[in-house]
């Protein structure tokens, strides 16, 4: 009975997830012609700064949006249920607005001629360049997946027993013992998910980095769009490329889930 | 006399504009177990939390040793507590659970290791050291909380209703080892309970409460015996409660019949509540009776049977070792130091 209900999604894992992946694994070692090799693999490492790029915006990216989101989340936890929720759908109004457009927002904000800069110009200041810049990518980055970073904070964090604090308080640790000593490890679950859900899209993205970076950011999402639809058309470097992509992903999310495991030690 | 180890005096708390503690005073002996007793929603619990620091009151002040701790915060209060689901630390195995307090105040490696293996063998859980809470029995994380405040030495111990969530078969046990406890480490008790037969099971003083105000303060014989209202005597046991008036001093009026009793000073023709317990009533033949009534119901009770005898103004719930004959009318005695007088509740 169990076996029959399960085999719809079974199927539909099969479908759309191992076969696309062993697809891409193929393409990725094949030429062309489909003979098999190593060459595009190799290929990859060319684009080495593109990927170092990529962590580094993402990693920034994902530090900002864990600065700004803990803080928020701490606080909304503490005030009254109802206004939770009020201040949970402003930070989730954002995501009802098309992707394209918050981002394309953020362009006519930025520009050398943007809104930003014409109220800089009233004080004498500027123009400063702010679009086409590392910075702007970031700020796109941290701008969309925010959300990400506080939905899943918030739901681990309000669950937190308020009778483990008080027994903190009791056992002698002041506000600052308690926070290092209790609510943060007892945090980290959501930390590491919101880590996840704004790091993995926030290093594959095209968009932000296409519109908000200029030509001079690109990042692996941009490059591996220019093997499949851009004019250096090669869907087995793409391929290549992604494959790699996943595998970096891979580690670094293993590597994060080992510190994980190891937190409440680390911090007692 | 020992000295006063908790003085409360004219605690004050509201909650949203609802007042939860109506001026309360109290002062708690140190190396006493003290039960705070009364029905949810009385205040026991907002008392327990101010001696804890976890509430600061609206007026009124609270004294540790002599010394005014009212402004001060839980952290800094030579007071540990037991909180009532416990509130382990589930990011902590059992023995980082009880560490916790002393590593806080930066002990030795070596002392805390000593300290936490006392402890683990008071409370019967050597071997458990690794043991994560969340794989504990309802007992088991119930000393576990027990071990980690009194790890610290603290000169009174709180306890908010530590046993409810256990059988009554574990509760009875813990009742008695929590006693044996108290009385081994020699320090003061504060327990919080609505469990009457628990709280005279192990208190040496029990603080009646109700609607923010304590209604009596006495050892549980004087509390059960003396009971200064309708309210602690219907609390504490089984009680028939009646009105009566008082017709002049050691005469009472009840159901129409003039019985003798002990109690003086109510003054004359004066309308009382009068409490009987089920105990101390005896079934005799009605032609030996002022009162009389039938037998409606005998439910039999292991060491007694519970009997109600209806006379023609009051339902009387009679113990007794020997049943009487539903249906039959039989009559109804006691003795004149068994009549309890109170004053009329306001």
């Amino acid at each position: 009975m169990k076996k029959l209900i399960s085999t719809p999604y079974l199927l539909w894992m099969a479908v759309f997830i191992i076969v696309p992946l062993i697809m891409v694994a193929y393409f990725a070692v094949t030429t062309a012609d489909g003979a098999f090799t190593f060459d595009n693999l190799a290929a990859v490492s060319q684009y080495a700064n593109i990927f170092v790029r990529s962590i580094y915006l993402a990693a920034i990216a994902t530090v900002i949006c864990l600065v700004i989101a803990y803080p928020l989340v701490m606080i909304l936890a503490r005030i009254d249920v109802s206004f939770q929720s009020t201040v949970l759908m402003i930070v989730m109004l954002p995501m009802w607005m098309n992707f394209l457009l918050r981002t394309y927002a953020w362009m006519t904000l930025l520009g050398n001629n943007g809104l930003i800069n014409m109220l800089f110009g009233l004080f004498g200041l500027g123009p400063f360049r702010m679009l086409n810049t590392q910075g702007a990518v970031v700020l796109g980055m941290v701008y969309n997946y925010l959300p990400f970073m506080i939905l899943p904070l918030y739901n681990v964090i309000v669950k937190i027993d308020k009778s483990v604090i008080d027994a903190a308080h009791d056992l002698g640790c002041n506000n600052a013992g308690t926070f290092v000593k209790v609510i943060l490890p007892l945090s980290v679950p959501g930390v590491m998910s919101g880590i996840t859900m704004v790091f993995v899209p926030a290093i594959s993205t095209f968009i932000i980095s296409r519109m908000l970076g200029g030509g001079s950011n690109l990042l692996i999402g941009d490059l591996i769009e220019m093997q499949f639809l851009g004019n250096s058309y090669n869907p087995n470097l793409g391929a290549a490329i992604s494959l790699v992509l996943m595998v970096i992903i891979l580690l670094i999310m293993t590597l994060l889930n080992q510190f994980d495991d190891d937190e409440d030690r680390v911090l007692m | 006399m020992s000295k006063n180890i908790v003085s409360l005096e004219n605690i004050a708390v509201s909650f949203d504009g609802e007042k939860v503690l109506n001026n309360i005073s109290l002062d708690i002996k140190d190396k006493e177990f003290v039960t705070l007793l009364g029905p949810s929603g009385c205040g026991k619990t907002t008392t327990l939390r101010t001696i804890g620091g976890f509430i600061t009151p609206d007026s009124g002040s609270v004294k540790f040793d002599g010394k005014d701790i009212t402004s001060l915060p839980p952290y800094k209060r030579n007071v540990n507590t037991v909180f009532q689901r416990y509130a382990l630390f589930p990011h902590l195995n059992v023995f980082e659970n009880i560490a916790f307090g002393l590593k806080v105040k930066k002990f030795s490696d070596k002392e805390i290791q000593r300290r936490v293996g006392e402890m683990l063998e008071l409370v019967n859980l050597k071997g458990f050291e690794k043991r994560s809470t969340d794989r504990l029995s309802g007992g088991q994380q119930q000393r576990v909380a027990i071990a980690r405040a009194l790890v610290n030495e603290p000169k009174v111990l709180l306890l908010d209703e530590p046993l409810g969530a256990l059988d009554l078969k574990l509760r009875k046990e813990m009742q008695i080892e929590l006693k044996r406890m108290q009385q081994r480490l020699e320090i003061t008790f504060v327990y919080v309970t609505h469990d009457q037969e628990e709280a005279l099971t192990m208190s040496d003083t029990v603080v009646v409460m109700k609607d923010g105000d304590i209604l009596q303060v006495g050892s549980p014989v004087d509390i059960y015996n003396e009971p200064k209202n309708a309210f602690v005597a219907d609390f504490i046991g089984e009680s028939n409660i009646l009105s009566g008036l008082m017709v002049k001093d050691l005469l009472v009026e009840i159901s129409g019949k003039r019985f003798e009793c002990v109690d003086t000073g109510f003054g004359e023709n004066v309308g009382v509540d009068v409490v009987i317990r089920p105990e101390d009533i005896k079934l005799t033949d009605e032609k030996d009776a002022e009162l009389s009534g039938v037998v409606q119901s005998v439910t039999f009770k292991g060491v007694h049977y519970e009997m109600v005898i209806e006379t023609y103004d009051h339902n009387w719930l009679v113990h007794s070792t020997k049943a009487a004959e539903p249906g039959s009318t039989v009559g109804i005695t006691f003795d004149p130091y068994d009549i309890h007088i109170m004053n009329k509740m306001k």
